[in-house]
């Protein structure tokens, strides 16, 4: 039963009138299981937030399906949460207020108990408790900084305890201090939570540091490249991040996304440029 | 900054680098500082034309002194019923901004909110926005009549239109992160609308009353053109018949009074509504 939460079958997505299309997802295929931990990289314009987008309902497939615990995706639903980059709190509303926005939806009010609500209000205490908030439960987002603001992103996120949690470059604004607290905080959720966590990074470390498997992505079409199986144990600490299997991959992922996206070096780049100036001397002394 | 750094500078050194440092693009100005600007630019002009009146460069008639506006605002008052004046005219400016308002901001919502919405009236309302409100007048008598309504159809018609199209963008300038946000966790389309974009767009909503009210104001001369015998608008253009320049002084300069007023009324209530701005 926890084998394949999330099935996505040869899905496509094409942006465009029809004209000029942009084909953003190509037979895209993938199962992620229920628990496990994958993150998302590729170059820019590989389609990884595209496909995180179609995952959480928020756009639809041209082609192919993506079904979660067996069912079709059919726009957004509360299985399936997301934390995106940034600018998605209410900014009106307290951090305890936006962390249980979610109760104020009719879909959650519907044949509710007293105890129900109370045992909500525990969870909004916990979440925050959790989330290291308990002591700006009462600050408004402003007042708060990138990495604080993120907490309540994510603690609003899991308060009707989603079983997916789609993660769209959460971290990616954060400074590199920050950064590392959240991902331990994140890895403590997942744990803790036991929610399915789909992450896309531009970040190659923060993708092997979290992720059980790192899928590659390649642009122009977007589409699946190569899926990376994470070599480090499961309880993972910062240290790691030295180990040479680390490095390691983190080197072959790297290169692999560089050569999707038919990039050059940077030697090859000064090569070529020294190579022309070359030329270029030669010339002017004719 | 640099005054800072450097204490033992001569005095007119210490002033100098303050006065470059408040000339900073975006720079920063102490409060102290900026409401001596604000003082100046408000008596400067005051003092210019006090000298300019006085100097005798120019006749009475064309331009009366502070003094000559201040005592025919005193005998305005005294026997002619400033005080209605004032509030009829506010009161019309106020109903048709209200008028206005009550249509615009639903209608706005709709527009920003749903395309085929956009799409339906969004061109139409651009069109009709640039038609002179001065030119509805002949139309607006023979439709409304000439009480009290059609001075309101006036400046409902001055404003309402502008009004919609900048309520519209305030709803389309909602972050679309937020709106996906309450998407992800189940939100229907009219909780999107109540808890999202209302909320969201609220601070700027009021800026945007605030602005048109302004421009509410800028319609009452014309709207007291329809068969008024009352109100500032209507007291301005009668003087002009008996070249009473001093009243004419004095019906602008009360409208402008009037007009800073409510703007710091709108301004106060926008600090009082939404703390969470203001709060760093």
């Amino acid at each position: 039963m926890m084998d394949n939460k999330i099935s996505i079958e040869a899905a496509g997505k094409t942006f465009g009138d029809g004209v000029s299309n942009i084909v953003a997802l190509q037979d895209v295929s993938l199962t992620i299981a229920g628990n496990e931990f994958v993150t998302f990289v590729g170059a820019s314009g590989c389609g990884k937030s595209t496909l995180l987008r179609c995952i959480g309902g928020l756009e639809t497939l041209s082609s192919g399906d993506i079904k979660v615990d067996g069912r079709s995706v059919n726009g957004p639903g509360v299985d399936r949460a997301m934390v995106f980059q940034h600018y998605s709190l209410y900014p009106w509303l307290t951090v305890m207020d936006n962390i249980k926005f979610s109760r104020l939806l009719q879909i959650n009010r519907e044949d509710i108990t007293s105890a129900d609500v109370e045992a909500a209000s525990g969870r909004a205490d916990a979440l925050l408790d959790l989330m290291g908030l308990t002591h700006v439960s009462d600050a408004y987002p402003n007042q708060l900084s990138g990495g604080m603001q993120q907490r309540v992103a994510i603690a609003r996120a899991l308060l009707p305890r989603p079983q997916i949690l789609l993660m769209d470059e959460p971290f990616g604004a954060l400074d590199a201090q920050t950064r590392e607290v959240m991902h331990d905080l994140i890895l403590h959720v997942s744990k803790l939570e036991k929610t399915t966590i789909v992450f896309v990074t531009h970040d190659v470390e923060e993708a092997i540091y979290l992720g059980q498997r790192v899928v590659v992505m390649a642009p122009r079409p977007g589409r699946v490249d190569s899926i990376y199986p994470v070599k480090l144990p499961a309880q993972r600490d910062q240290d790691m991040k030295l180990a040479p299997e680390f490095m390691q991959q983190k080197r072959e992922i790297l290169a692999r996304i560089r050569e999707t996206a038919g990039m050059r070096t940077d030697r090859d780049l000064l090569e070529r440029m020294t190579r022309q100036a070359e030329t270029e001397q030669q010339n002017d002394m004719q | 900054m640099s005054s800072k750094q450097q204490p033992n500078l001569p005095l007119h050194r210490q002033i100098l680098a303050g006065w470059r440092s408040i000339w900073v693009v975006r720079g920063h100005l102490s409060r102290r500082a900026y409401l001596l600007f604000a003082l100046a630019g408000m008596l400067l002009p005051l003092a210019a034309w006090w000298w300019l009146s006085g100097s005798g460069l120019m006749d009475k008639v064309f331009m009366p002194g502070p003094m000559d506006v201040l005592s025919r605002v005193y005998t305005w008052f005294k026997s002619d019923n400033l005080l209605h004046d004032m509030w009829i005219s506010t009161y019309r400016v106020v109903a048709g901004f209200a008028l206005s308002a009550v249509l615009a901001i639903p209608l706005g919502l709709m527009i920003g909110s749903y395309r085929p919405v956009q799409a339906l009236l969004e061109p139409l309302t651009d069109f009709i926005r640039y038609m002179p409100a001065v030119a509805f007048i002949p139309l607006v008598m023979l439709w409304v009549g000439i009480d009290e309504s059609s001075k309101i159809a006036i400046i409902f018609i001055g404003t309402f239109f502008q009004m919609v199209l900048m309520v519209a963008e305030d709803v389309r300038r909602v972050p679309i992160t937020q709106i996906e946000a309450a998407q992800t966790m189940g939100a229907t389309r009219s909780e999107i609308v109540s808890l999202v974009i209302v909320p969201s767009a609220k601070p700027a909503l009021l800026d945007t009353l605030r602005i048109t009210m302004g421009w509410a104001w800028t319609y009452l001369v014309v709207a007291e053109l329809v068969a008024a015998n009352s109100g500032l608008g209507y007291s301005i253009l009668k003087a002009q018949r008996f070249m009473q320049t001093d009243k004419i002084f004095a019906g602008i300069i009360l409208i402008g009074l009037i007009g800073l007023t409510i703007d710091q009324l709108f301004r106060w209530l926008h600090r009082k509504s939404f703390p969470w701005l203001y709060k760093k």
